[in-house]
Parts: C-alpha cells; structure tokens; sequence
C-alpha cells in the first residue's frame, strides 16, 4: 500500500529565477516521521525530471515537521522568459504532494 | 526616540494587490507603521522603460489609485507609512502624489525619498562582473539592459523616518528591509544586534507577501480550511525593542493564522534556511518555530542574524526577444485529437511561412499546461485547449504564432472556439550580479510641496 505525500503534509511553491523551492509540512509527527524518511532528494528528481529540473537539495526543519526542497532548473528558464502558462510555477506544490509512497500499516493522519 | 513595542501592517504584497484590505488595516490595525511592497524582480525594468518615455513616469502604476484609499485614513489616524511604490522614480512618484493628495484631504504631510538604488552607470562601468547565474561577464548583457537596481537595506527606511517624514517613497529595497526600516528607527538597534536584526528580518519576511501570512495561497477545501477566505485579512506584528516579534491580522477579518501558514510562508521563496541573504543580515531560520498565542496571534522563536555581506546584489533587467502565444478551445467527442491536430496545422503553417524559434511550448490546457505530466495518464477531459507560446527575436516571428492560432477558427479542425490570448510581447528578462557596497551611495531627499 503507498500512500500520497498529499494525505499527510501540505506544500507551497516559491520561485526564485529558474529555481522552484517546495516546502512539505506535515499535519502531525506520524507524517513527520514518514516524509522525513520517504520524500528524498532523489524521489522529488524523479518526479519533476520531466521538467528539465535538477539538481535537487533537500533541508529539514524537524521543529516545524518541514522539508524544503531547491529545485534547480524547474521553471523553463526562468521566470521572466519562461513560456510555462504558469511561470512562476505557483502550481508545483501541487504536484509535489502527488507523489505517491511507499507502503505503511499505520495510518498517518 | 526609543520607544517599547511598535506595531507594522502589511497593506500590499505584490504591484497590483488588492487595496480594501490594505485600507482595512489601517482603520483597524492600530498601526504605527504601514508598510506596502509592490516590485517584483522585473516590474522596475518596466518602470524605467516608462520613464524613458515620459521622465515623470516610472513609479508603480497603481500608485494614484492605491494611495487615494490608503493616505487619508493612515494620516488621519497617525500611521507612517513606507512604499517602495516609487519603483525607478521614486521623485516622481513623491512629485504626483503631492498634486493630487489635496484632493484627497490630505493637504500638509512629510515625504522623504530614498535615491541611489539605480547603478546603470556603475555596471557599465564594469562589464567584467560575474553574473550570478552562470558566472557569464556582465559585458554579453550590457547592450541589451533596460534597468540594474540595488537591493538597498531598512537602513535608508531607517534614515527616512528619522526625518520626520510621514511617508517614505523608494525604489529597489530588499522586501523584507520595508518592514525591519521602521524597527530600527524606533529602537535604535545598530547592525551588530544580530538577533534582534534577525527577528526584524523574519518579521519582514513573513509580513511581504500580505495575504500568504493570513490564509492566502493556503485553503484546500476538505484539508485546509481558511474561514472567510474572500475576507482575508492583511497581517501586522507587533515587535518589541528588545527583538521579540508577534504576528497577527486585522481584527475582525477573514483567513487564519496559525503555527501551519506561518511555517509556509516561512519557507516561501527560501533557499538555504541557515542562509537567507538580504542586505541587512544574512538570516538563519534553521532553528525557527512558532508558539500559538491566541487565536491568529503566533509568536516567533529562534531567528538568528549573522553579519551582512560586504556587497549588494543588484537585478539586471535586459530585453530577450519577443514571446507570441494563442489558445484555442475545443469540446465534445474527439476535442483532444482535434486540438492535436490544430497544434500540427500551425507548426506545420508556421514552417512553410520559413519562421523559425528559439523555443516553442505546447500545452493542451486541461490536461497539462500546468505540470507537463503525460498526458496518457489521464483520462480524457470533455474540454480541451491547445496553447502554443514560442520564443524569438523577431517581433514578425513572434506574432506569427497567435495569428495562425487564430485562424484556426475557420482554417483548423472543426469545431474549434474559444479562442483567446493572441499575440507578442517583448521580453524583459533578468539576471543577477553583486557589487561592492561602497559603490552605492544612497540618499534621502526630501518632496517639498511646489
């Protein structure tokens, strides 16, 4: 059984030139406990390749049960010159909490 | 003069925010100071084009329209207010405003304007700079720049207010320096008070973005809910002369703020959390958290400050060719082959017309314009869009691409309708480079009335 990042944390996008950041909160310690272990680096490239993006960083703020992800080259060249409908790439957070995974017993939220 | 405790509103969060709550919280914040942030990275390339065109121009132009509602009621009640609203003339703006403020009711206040943001002259003068983004010299810029701008820091705020003035009116200064300005001016902290100019910091960071504190960018009905999100409130802090920061909002308004919107807009737009450049500190918020108080009250812990960098960064606007773009819409049995097809029909027309283009986008709206999923993923939708966008120098070129969109109206598969959002745009990109501080000389200049 996997589980969506979406049914335990939530997320928001900034942009800063070609370069997305993703923050992922999770609603309680349980889903701390699984993004903090499931939700890596490598896990997000995979999921935002298709963009052209990477590299991915990954920084962890356990106090606040939070990830932020810096992911570079999401945002198709930036966002001044980017032909993306939505440049600045507000969306992708959206995104980010699509990512299913993998399977656990307990329910975590 | 020192004083204890000082309270800050937001009342705009980007150029064209909306005014009501910012009026809102001035009648209801009991503010002393408002603070309102209306420049993104390339809005002052534009404002310099306009006042290349008319050299009283160049301020944000929202100004008249946003300053109409905001200063009567933030005059009447005391409320010193700071805007970087000048954009590339914040003379300018100071000039129009005092022309029309009498009929506002508001016929005798103070203005101080903050000049010396603007280094074109300076980085033409070094073309061998590194830009930030891929160490490329300056130089391969220079002929095609529109605007360079200094992100100057709260000390001009600071020297602003510390004239007396009513209204202080920038161009380019750090967002968050909008807000950590007043807290040096009224508590006199020096910069080397590194954690008071780290919570001032925070403060400022989390304030910027107006809404996004308050329970903008936030509801998801059945996960997240925002109570009276159409009435979203603009927040404030309070912040004590000894660095303790409490955030809050209007009042009486919709939207929340909680432990969870503070810690996204906390991490909003950051990279390194431990490293956080701004002109006035650079900011650590790896140890951060945040204490509920009362209901939308939120008091912040654990912001360090360490010393500012010896440089400041300054964003170069610069021309990048043209973008052309079109949508066309498409419902019923077969919408997406059809849509495919009219994608085809226009490459293909723009082919044999011999234009050719740096970069071309296609997305089917409805299906992923948003996250350029595959599309095989998802079921097909009732309704579908196409949209091309495409890149070039050539202006021709460019609106080539929206009026071959169009005419798939009466040229393309049938059915097509809806179609919307046809033409070019020149391009204002930016790029980044950091300069030496002592290049900079800001300075405060006082509006006095004509």
């Amino acid at each position: 059984m996997s589980i969506r990042v979406y049914d335990i944390a939530h997320a928001r996008a900034g942009d800063k030139g070609n370069t997305s950041n993703i923050s992922v909160t999770a609603y309680n310690d349980e889903g701390w406990q699984v993004i903090h272990r499931e939700l890596t680096s490598e896990r997000v490239l995979a999921h935002f390749r298709h963009l052209g993006a990477g590299p991915v960083r990954r920084y962890e703020l356990p106090q606040l049960r939070a990830l932020n992800f810096v992911i570079e080259n999401a945002l198709g060249g930036g966002v001044t010159r980017s032909l993306a409908i939505d440049p600045h790439g507000k969306s992708l957070s959206a995104l980010m909490l699509t990512i299913s995974l993998p399977g656990h017993n307990e329910g975590t939220r | 003069m020192a004083r204890d405790k000082i309270r800050i509103g937001c009342g705009a969060g980007f150029s064209d925010d909306r005014i009501p709550p910012g009026v809102e919280i001035v009648e209801r914040g009991e503010l002393d100071y408002l603070a309102m942030e209306c420049l993104a990275e390339r809005t002052i390339a534009r404002e310099t084009l306009d006042r290349a065109k008319d050299p009283s121009k160049g301020y944000t132009p929202m100004l008249l329209e946003r300053m109409e509602a905001i200063m009567p009621p933030a005059l009447r009640r005391g409320v010193k207010i700071v805007t970087n609203m000048g954009a590339a003339n914040p003379m300018g703006a100071a000039v129009v405003l005092r022309q029309h403020a009498p009929d506002w009711g508001c016929p005798n206040y103070t203005c101080a304007v903050v000049r010396g943001d603007e280094v074109t002259d300076i980085l033409r003068a070094h073309p061998e700079l590194k830009l930030m983004e891929d160490g490329a010299p300056l130089e391969s810029l220079l002929a095609k720049m529109a605007s360079a701008n200094a992100y100057l820091g709260a000390d001009v705020v600071a020297q602003g207010f510390a004239t007396g003035a009513d209204l202080v009116i920038t161009g380019r200064v750090a967002d968050p320096a909008l807000f950590l300005g007043p807290m040096l001016h009224a508590f006199g902290w020096s910069y080397d008070d590194y954690d008071k100019l780290g919570n001032g910091t925070l403060a400022g960071h989390l304030l910027e973005c107006s809404g996004q504190l308050t329970g903008g960018c936030f509801a998801d009905p059945g996960m997240k809910e925002v109570e009276d999100l159409a009435g979203l409130g603009y927040p404030l802090a309070d912040v004590w002369a000894d660095g303790r920061v409490e955030v809050s909002k209007t009042p009486g308004s919709g939207g929340r703020l909680d432990v969870a919107t503070c810690t996204e807009q906390l991490l909003y737009e950051m990279h390194d959390p431990s490293g956080y450049i701004t002109p006035d500190c650079v900011l650590d918020v790896s140890g951060v958290s945040f204490q509920q108080l009362a209901k939308d009250r939120v008091v912040l812990h654990g912001a360090r400050g360490k010393p500012r960098t010896a440089t400041y960064k300054v964003v170069v606007g610069y021309f990048d060719g043209y973008m052309g773009s079109g949508e066309m819409g498409f419902a019923g049995v077969n919408a997406v082959a059809r849509a495919k097809l009219g994608i085809e029909v226009v490459k293909e027309r723009l082919r044999r017309r011999g234009l050719t283009y740096d970069e071309m986008r296609i997305d089917l709206i409805g299906m992923n314009s948003l996250h350029a999923n595959d599309t095989s993923m998802a079921p097909e939708p009732y309704e579908v869009r196409l949209r091309i966008a495409a890149r070039t120098p050539d202006k021709k070129a460019a609106e080539a691409v929206g009026a071959e969109v169009r005419s798939l109206h009466m040229q393309g598969p049938t059915g097509a309708g809806g179609g919307i959002n046809f033409g070019a745009r020149q391009i204002l990109a930016v790029k980044s480079v950091l300069i030496p501080r002592e290049w900079v000389k800001p300075e405060i200049v006082m509006e006095r009335a004509a």
